[in-house]
């Protein structure tokens, strides 16, 4: 009997405790300064860690961790450079050398493989995922581990999993309740607070601490706002400060569940599996979504899948043919104290979760950016790139003109080709090509 | 965690390797086993590669590995988007898998690899009398005679050569003009009359190229 009333006692507390402290304050926007203290005392212990570590290592060899810099020095010259030898341009023997440096090269390391895997740290920050070349150092940055260890998955981790099981359960019911009433401005009201509040909470479960910048560039009604996609939580992150259109697939589970309450209270954009495929369909009803110029600004990540955030890769067309204006927000998190990428070949959605909920927190600066629109004789192509850069340039993101979906798919011929004919022109100069259309 | 705590192990083993044998080439004893870790001692190319050079290859070794079995198979360098674009891509993978084989494991990758090493000066006086290290200018033009020679019989033919030709121009020249791109290399480069370059040839008529500067790839660290 009594274990039971202790165990009572002790969930009792600790609902009053969440609630007083977390859930209340989120309801109205306002922060007790928990997390400001958590984080600190985080940053202080991180840095300590660093410090024996390089002290550490210095001690038995000279183990350079250079994980930023690349392992090999890439010889980035043109074909027409690499390729020209002593005498005049005819086709050489040694011009093999050239294909197969080049080879070699992609294949010790590459532009695109590497960022569809997680980054790699410069120094270690106390998690065993991360923990790749880094040897044991001391017994005392053992311990700190150790009890890192049991600070994330018996405290922590209980914490943050209640308040995503409260955060879920308040925004599905609290749509649903909002649902019922009839369209008018209470309703928008109603719906913009649970939105908030609910993603507030959420953000909390993971231990988010997020930097908005520029917020006098937040995307407007009848816009579009584009960011780079590194993970689903890009999508809280971004719903904390406004609210969005969503646009996507229907799933099944409990992300569909979410999804149909989600659009009782706001007109949110879902289409079918099927539909998907059927680009000009998408467009069509995009494009009259913003034509009301009064509905909540639609939110689409152009890349079309995570990338690991240290790059921003191709953006696809179709999100610029839509016409209106393009809000371009730069999203980058902060790898030393969790890592946000989701690599979907490797992790499903919830170990992902679990993973993210297990790291020391997470933390990411948003840049909300001036709008632009399309230019004159500006094709569909060249807007995409122009925004992509002015992206890849607030967040301190390389740019690749890469496609995303090489994680999944083959490279196009159409860039073996391109080669292949650069190549041609230069053993046989441009006159005597077989033209195309033989 | 898995491929991350078998990194870890061998870090662990390395170490003890090393404290044994005192240097880098401890790794290598592990992976080659006896007989062939004393044949690969007279490889100085592949001995003084260093330790963290070794780490950072495995490492990537292993993330290219999809099927985490230890092994490589042309599909997972396929994956790679830049060689999939090398006109010459099919035949550069061809080079790491042995005769007849479809998988290559770390100690093969790292052998072909090898090859693309700089040479370094002091490299050149060492070891007179033992066997070439595999990143001398004599091997890496047999790596690339290898990539023109399709069937490994030591020649160069005519069609060997159309057929590599064809890979690296694609559909941009015409059969004839090819054709007589690959009779004049044959004829300059042909001294025994017998239609096709054998790898003296081939010697010969690189003789002016760089190749140390062409065919070697700066390892950072």
């Amino acid at each position: 009997m009594d274990g039971t009333e202790l165990a009572g006692q002790i969930l009792y507390t600790w609902l009053t405790l969440v609630f007083g402290l977390i859930l209340l304050p989120s309801a109205f926007g306002v922060s007790l300064g928990i997390s400001e203290i958590y984080m600190k005392i985080l940053v202080k212990t991180l840095e300590w860690a660093t410090l024996r570590i390089e002290t550490g290592v210095a001690k038995q060899s000279a183990l350079k961790n250079s994980a930023s810099i690349g392992i090999i020095q890439r010889d980035e010259s043109p074909m027409e450079k690499g390729l020209s030898g002593l005498r005049g341009r005819d086709f050489e023997l040694s011009d093999v050398f050239y294909f197969s440096k080049k080879g070699l090269e992609a294949i010790v390391e590459d532009e695109v493989t590497q960022r569809f895997s997680s980054e790699e740290l410069v120094s270690w920050n106390l998690l065993t995922r991360t923990n790749v070349n880094f040897q044991y150092v001391s017994p005392r940055l053992t311990a700190v581990w150790v009890l890192g260890v049991i600070v994330r998955y018996c405290v922590l981790l209980p914490l943050r999993l209640t308040l995503a099981f409260i955060g879920i359960s308040l925004f599905v019911i609290g749509t649903t309740l909002v649902g019922q009433l009839p369209r008018n401005r209470l309703k928008n009201l109603l719906s913009e607070l649970v939105h908030l509040t609910c993603c507030r909470i959420c953000v909390r479960a993971l231990s988010g601490t997020i930097h908005y910048h520029n917020r006098q560039y937040r995307p407007q009604k009848g816009g579009i706002c584009v960011a780079n996609h590194t993970s689903p939580i890009d999508v809280l992150i971004l719903t904390t400060d406004g609210c969005y259109t969503m646009v996507g697939q229907v799933h099944g589970g409990l992300m569909g569940i979410i999804q149909r309450a989600m659009v009782k209270a706001c007109p949110h954009v879902w289409f079918e599996r099927s539909e998907m495929k059927d680009r000009h369909l998408v467009i069509k009803r995009l494009k009259e979504h913003i034509a009301h110029k009064k509905e909540l600004p639609i939110l689409i990540f152009p890349e079309g899948t995570c990338i690991n955030n240290t790059s921003v890769m191709m953006f696809k067309k179709g999100s610029f043919e839509i016409g209106g204006t393009i809000h371009p927000v730069a999203i980058k998190y902060n790898p030393q104290f969790g890592d946000a990428f989701w690599n979907s070949s490797k992790y499903n959605i919830v170990s992902y979760l679990l993973r993210v909920m297990t790291s020391w927190a997470i933390v990411c600066d948003v840049w909300y950016m001036p709008p632009m629109t399309r230019e004159e004789g500006e094709d569909a192509v060249q807007f995409a790139n122009r925004v992509k850069s002015a992206i890849a340039v607030q967040g301190g993101l390389t740019e690749l003109p890469w496609d995303g979906g090489l994680k999944r798919a083959k490279v196009k011929d159409a860039f073996k080709e391109e080669q292949q004919k650069n190549y041609s022109k230069m053993i046989v100069g441009n006159g005597s090509l077989k033209s195309e259309l033989d | 965690m898995g491929s991350r705590a078998s990194t870890l192990l061998r870090d662990e083993e390395l170490e003890e390797i090393k404290k044994e044998t005192g240097s880098a080439s401890g790794f290598l004893l592990h992976e080659l086993g006896e007989d062939n870790y004393q044949n690969s001692l007279s490889h100085p190319s592949t001995r003084e590669v260093s330790h963290s050079q070794i780490t950072r290859l495995y490492s990537r070794f292993t993330s290219l590995d999809k099927g985490e079995n230890g092994t490589l198979s042309r599909e997972d360098f396929q994956r790679i988007p830049e060689l999939a674009i090398n006109p010459l891509g099919d035949r550069i993978i061809n080079a790491f898998f042995p005769e007849g084989e479809d998988q290559v494991n770390f100690r093969g990758f790292m052998r072909t690899l090898a090859h693309f090493r700089p040479i370094e000066d002091n490299e050149k006086s060492k070891d007179v009398n033992g066997p070439e290290p595999l990143n001398s200018r004599s091997n890496k033009l047999h790596f690339a005679f290898r990539l023109y020679d399709l069937d490994k019989d030591d020649k160069i033919s005519r069609d060997e050569l159309l057929q590599v030709l064809r890979m690296m121009v694609g559909v941009n020249i015409s059969d004839e003009q090819l054709g007589s791109i690959a009779d004049r290399t044959i004829q300059e480069a042909d001294q025994d009359g017998d239609s096709a370059i054998s790898f003296t040839e081939f010697v010969k008529v690189l003789e002016k190229v760089d190749v140390e500067q062409k065919m070697s790839i700066r390892f950072l660290h």
